[in-house]
């Protein structure tokens, strides 16, 4: 441990902070239908879903040791390119969740990478045909794959259960959507506490502090377990809401065929080798379901947003990998400017979400229609709706539509 | 570039047919409580329906047990 140097402490904090915004982002992944059918309290959900993480990252350490191999080259990766690597993931985390849109961890993660490592060592050390298979064509399968199933699953259990009723039928749905969220947060702990405990072993093995080819410390699977709960446990509430509410609206029977076809399809991907991720196969199972019952309706607008969001992951998070590469290429001053400006963005982030508060408390309410209704009274009868507006914009006479524009995330367009 | 449409094939295959089994067998079973509580409520009794939807819900049980034997492994 003699050669545990500074930059390598950084690298390994930054890690867990990833750690933890993966936890915070994927809280919605396994809870967000249970929360919003009402199958479980928001904060029993994410306190359950906390600890099945917590339990699913001791559970193996395989997908840790296969983070690193394979997408690029690790011979010659220093500590700073995982550490601009991160700082592109973390960031593109906080701003997918400061406009609610689940997007994948996963794919931010290997975006900062390969920014990261195209900065550091040139476009050949990047795979490009690993990241067509292993990245492009399962963000575009994962949503076809578990909405088709959802969706026959919603419609065949309408039709079976159409004499399914009363409170037998309610517990009986209640349970099963817990099992199977149950499921997805187990999995999602072998996975992406996993991920953080393969970065963080990588970047030891970089920086020389443990020898090549070695599992995981047992304190990096302890800290990085606990990072992901933690983050779980806090609760991405933003995009819980758009992935509950924001997305389709779902009864019992449907949030259980969602929930089921997600964990379905989560389990068999990670089995048969095509490994699909957990956001993509969540939001398609979840839109599956709401096309399956008759009279649903799936917001494309959402969904569209979300779509956008999720073809930005990964080059937005390789373009702040890059930069942040480059900087730090500068020396340790240059390390050190993008760890300030990590803080610093993240905090700011923070900020403009205090702006609209989303929590346990408000995490059933969808604002969306809401906030189209308020816009339109505000415009069609000023005088009701002028009172609010003055008090919000006192120095502004126009009743301008400011107050309500945070409902309908203007920054969606990222 | 080698894509692996077999294995995407089973992986929609498999969800598929895993996912639509699993809710009618729960369906199934919730249709059983359900028309006990009906039976229930009317005075009567629904023996079969109830072992039924108990043999169902023991089916889901050990899919879920098979998912977690999957995950540990």
């Amino acid at each position: 441990m003699e050669s545990f140097s500074l930059i390598l402490a950084i690298v390994v904090v930054t890690a867990l902070a990833f750690d933890f915004t993966n936890g915070f982002h994927d809280t919605a992944n396994a809870m967000a239908t249970t929360i919003s059918t009402g199958a479980l309290k928001p904060k029993v959900a994410v306190a359950m879903s906390a600890v099945l993480n917590l339990v699913g990252a001791f559970l193996s350490v395989e997908v840790a040791n296969t983070i690193s191999k394979g997408l690029v080259d690790e011979t010659g990766i220093r500590p700073e390119v995982i550490f601009a690597a991160l700082v592109g993931a973390i960031l593109w985390n906080l701003l997918t969740w400061l406009v609610g849109l689940p997007s994948s961890s996963s794919h931010a993660l290997m975006g900062g990478l390969i920014g990261a490592t195209i900065a550091s060592a040139g476009t050949g050390a990047v795979h490009g045909d690993v990241l067509v298979t292993k990245v492009l064509l399962p963000a575009v399968a994962a949503p076809i794959v578990a909405g088709v199933a959802a969706m026959l699953a919603t419609r065949l259990s309408y039709t079976l259960g159409r004499k399914a009723d009363g409170k037998a039928a309610a517990k009986g749905y209640r349970t099963g959507q817990i099992a199977s969220a149950g499921l997805v947060s187990l999995a999602h702990g072998t996975n992406d506490a996993q991920k953080t405990m393969g970065i963080i072993t990588l970047a030891l093995v970089a920086g020389g502090a443990v020898a090549p080819d070695s599992d995981p410390p047992t304190w990096v699977i302890l800290s990085a377990g606990l990072a992901i709960a933690l983050g779980t446990y806090i609760g991405g509430w933003r995009i819980i809401r758009t992935m509950g509410k924001g997305l389709t609206e779902l009864e019992p029977q449907q949030g259980f065929s969602a929930q089921t076809s997600a964990a379905t399809a989560i389990l068999a991907s990670s089995h048969l080798g095509f490994s699909l991720s957990t956001t993509h196969v969540v939001s398609g199972s979840v839109m599956g379901a709401g096309l399956g019952r008759k009279g649903g309706v799936v917001r494309w607008s959402t969904a569209t947003r979300m779509f956008v969001a999720w073809g930005l992951t990964l080059p937005a998070a390789a373009l702040v990998g890059a930069l942040a590469e480059s900087v730090t290429g500068l020396g340790d001053w240059g390390t050190g400017v993008v760890a300030v400006f990590l803080i610093a963005s993240s905090a700011a982030i923070w900020k403009i979400s205090r702006r609209e508060v989303v929590d346990a408390s408000n995490v059933n309410e969808h604002e969306e229609p809401a906030g189209v209704v308020t816009t339109a009274i505000a415009v069609v009868a000023p005088p009701p709706a002028g009172q609010l507006v003055d008090d919000l914009t006192a120095t502004i006479a126009s009743p301008a539509p400011e107050p309500v524009a945070p409902a309908a995330p203007p920054a969606a367009a990222v | 570039m080698k894509i692996d449409w077999a294995a995407l094939g089973s992986v929609f295959g498999v969800s598929l047919v895993v996912t639509v089994g699993l809710v009618a067998l729960f369906t199934l079973g919730v249709m059983g409580l359900s028309r006990q509580e009906r039976a229930t409520a009317q005075g009567g009794s629904a023996g079969l329906a109830v072992t039924g939807a108990y043999a169902c819900f023991a089916a889901c049980a050990a899919a879920v047990a098979y998912g977690i034997s999957l995950i540990v492994a």
